[in-house]
């Protein structure tokens, strides 16, 4: 082996520039590619952030068959054993509890049929920053009993702050839930389908209302990367063992989880015509080394090689030529996108008011997850897999007599 | 006792629309320690023979033993290992691997062999010595003459302890003073260790060393001549 790699390294320095030409093709390949990835990740992971932080969270857990139905009756308390797991599972930050269900509201002669959603205060400003989109009014305060309603809601309904609102609904098993709240603020969010959602009220208070104490709809857990959402999931799954309906921030959102896997198949064409390139740029050179070896080839095997160590030599060569181009390119790519990291590329103009208009902070993310680099590895060893094709063949195929006087 | 055993050997090649009969029914048998050369014009079919006795190419018709095993019925994997512990080689264009120096280039089919490092780097400086270039192990092939570079040529052909070696024109690229050192290394070569050699040659310098002269002509042995 060891002399097979020092004949294979040789060999890719008989011809140096043809090597460095060959090698920068995979060099700029992966850093072009290293770089996109990185910044579609980073993106993705900041728009599933601001997703998951607008409502859903990354996880939910419900009583079994709630998000179908969605009613109060699918309610829960949760066990010692529920809070022990999450305690015990070191990638959940942190948990919220939620008792959302439908209410009709009325105001003077307006009535709209709208979501409730009792939360704790404190808690749920720390998961979605609810407070941030305050326009009118004041947030919650533990305990409270007033509400805090969506702007095109409190439009429609004709209310402002301070008036009261009358919310009438079913609570549990059929039990009739009604009651005033005054109401305390107005929300903004930059999402128009929110504007339109409903209300906020105290999670003690919608307990009372819904005559469900001690009780929860749901429970939103924050994961500290989205990375590790699915990991997570089936760890709770497993330890729960189905007692509990377990969703992740993708089966409640499908909307944003296919435009993330649209996006993702557009630059898998990209990266696809960009590796073709490289591809064949490793592949002319593989032509032009059999091509002018073709004797000394008929050499070795004539005095005692076996076909398949010299075509081994020849894999060894490819693979060398295309770990060069990956090592050179990660060694430019992992700091620079380390640095961007930490430092994203702000925008400005249209753009960064359109970013702005939709809560999102206006610049461009970077992600340097492991599987980014990985991945480049991955595709120029299946490159030179498949490149490899044509010297294993020429090598098997070899007449020894015609290479002999090529 | 008999290293080499051609019997009733045939080659037609069909690549052309004419039929080329290269060998037409050759038997010859090679002694251990022979010294002899392949002689006869071009077509006369010296180089296809030579490359048959070497295992490289196939008969249409004919057999072929090498102390006592017929190579024609050797797999193309066994035949390689065959060449690699039996048969030595001398190219006309010396054919030495570029990027490895004279010292690694003797030591290569050693390494083949898989000898032990200690023992194939030891043989391989005592062959380039016997050869006359134990000053020049750790040169390239590039930073060699052409009389240098077949003398690390016949080190790396002895380097297998073969049975016999097979010289395809090995003086053809030389100047008069290189054939003549080169001759003479092979012929003491033979003479001390009673290596057998198996020229094919046009070389009349070579022909005057050899001990035995076939001439072939049209694919016939046309004779065999040995010398006292």
């Amino acid at each position: 082996m060891r002399k097979n790699l020092t004949l294979a390294w040789r060999n890719i320095w008989r011809n140096r520039k043809r090597t460095i030409i060959t090698a920068a093709s995979v060099f700029f390949g992966v850093l072009l590619s290293t770089f996109m990835t990185s910044m579609q990740e980073g993106t993705y992971s900041k728009m599933i952030d601001n997703v998951v932080s607008f409502y859903s969270g990354y996880i939910q857990i419900h009583q079994n068959d709630y998000w179908e139905n969605k009613t109060i009756d699918y309610c829960f308390t949760p066990g010692n054993s529920l809070l022990e797991t999450l305690k015990n599972t070191p990638d959940i930050v942190f948990h919220v509890p939620r008792l959302e269900s439908f209410t009709l509201m009325s105001h003077g002669n307006n009535t709209k049929g709208a979501a409730l959603i009792g939360i704790d205060p404190p808690k749920e400003n720390h998961l979605s920053k609810l407070s941030h989109w305050v326009v009118e009014g004041n947030y919650l305060k533990p305990g409270d009993d007033g509400i805090l309603l969506a702007v095109n809601l409190a439009k429609n309904l004709g209310v402002e702050v301070n008036d009261t609102l009358v919310l009438i609904s079913q609570g549990y098993h059929g039990a009739s839930a009604a009651a005033l709240f005054p109401v305390r603020g107005i929300l903004k969010f930059p999402s128009p389908a929110m504007n339109n959602m409903g209300g906020y009220i105290d999670l003690k208070t919608a307990q009372n209302f819904f005559s469900v104490p001690n009780q929860y709809s749901s429970l939103v857990l924050m994961v500290s990367d989205y990375s590790e959402v699915n990991r997570v999931k089936h760890s709770l799954k497993r330890d729960l063992a189905d007692s509990y309906e377990i969703m992740s921030w993708d089966e409640m959102d499908p909307l944003t989880k296919n435009m993330i896997d649209a996006d993702r198949s557009g630059a898998y064409i990209t990266k696809g015509i960009l590796y073709t390139l490289v591809g064949f740029g490793i592949f002319g050179t593989v032509i032009m080394m059999m091509a002018e070896r073709r004797k000394e080839m008929g050499i070795m095997v004539a005095i005692g090689m076996q076909r398949s160590q010299l075509s081994a030599i020849l894999f060894i060569e490819t693979a060398l030529i295309g770990l060069i181009g990956v090592l050179a390119g990660f060694a430019i790519s992992l700091p620079l996108i380390s640095y961007l990291v930490f430092h994203p590329i702000p925008l400005t103009g249209e753009a960064a008011k359109a970013y702005e208009e939709f809560g999102f902070e206006a610049a461009m993310y970077f992600s340097v997850q492991w599987f980014i680099f990985a991945r480049q590895v991955l595709i120029i060893f299946i490159l030179t897999l498949v490149i490899y094709v044509y010297p294993l063949v020429k090598t098997y195929g070899m007449k020894l007599t015609r290479a002999l006087h090529a | 006792m008999n290293v080499i055993e051609v019997k009733q050997l045939k080659k037609i090649y069909n690549t052309t629309e004419v039929k080329v009969n290269a060998l037409n029914g050759v038997d010859l048998t090679f002694e251990q320690g022979e010294f002899a050369a392949i002689v006869g014009p071009s077509g006369s079919g010296k180089t296809t023979l030579l490359n048959m006795l070497g295992g490289l190419d196939e008969p249409t018709e004919g057999e072929i033993r090498i102390g006592g095993t017929n190579i024609l019925e050797l797999s193309s994997s066994k035949l390689i290992d065959f060449r690699l512990r039996n048969i030595g080689f001398v190219f006309q264009a010396y054919n030495l691997i570029p990027v490895l120096t004279a010292l690694e280039n003797v030591e290569f089919i050693m390494q083949l062999q898989e000898v032990p490092k200690k023992e194939r780097q030891q043989r391989a400086i005592a062959l380039l010595e016997q050869v006359g270039l134990g000053d020049r192990t750790n040169s390239r092939p590039s930073k060699l003459s052409g009389g240098q570079q077949q003398r690390v040529a016949v080190a790396r052909a002895l380097a297998s302890k073969p049975k016999f070696v097979l010289a395809d024109e090995p003086t053809a690229n030389l100047d008069s003073k290189s054939t003549a050192n080169l001759l003479d290394i092979m012929e003491e070569l033979n003479r001390k260790e009673n290596i057998t050699f198996v020229f094919s040659t046009h070389d009349q310098r070579v022909v005057n060393k050899a001990r035995r002269v076939i001439t072939l002509e049209d694919g016939q042995i046309i004779s065999d001549l040995k010398k006292e």
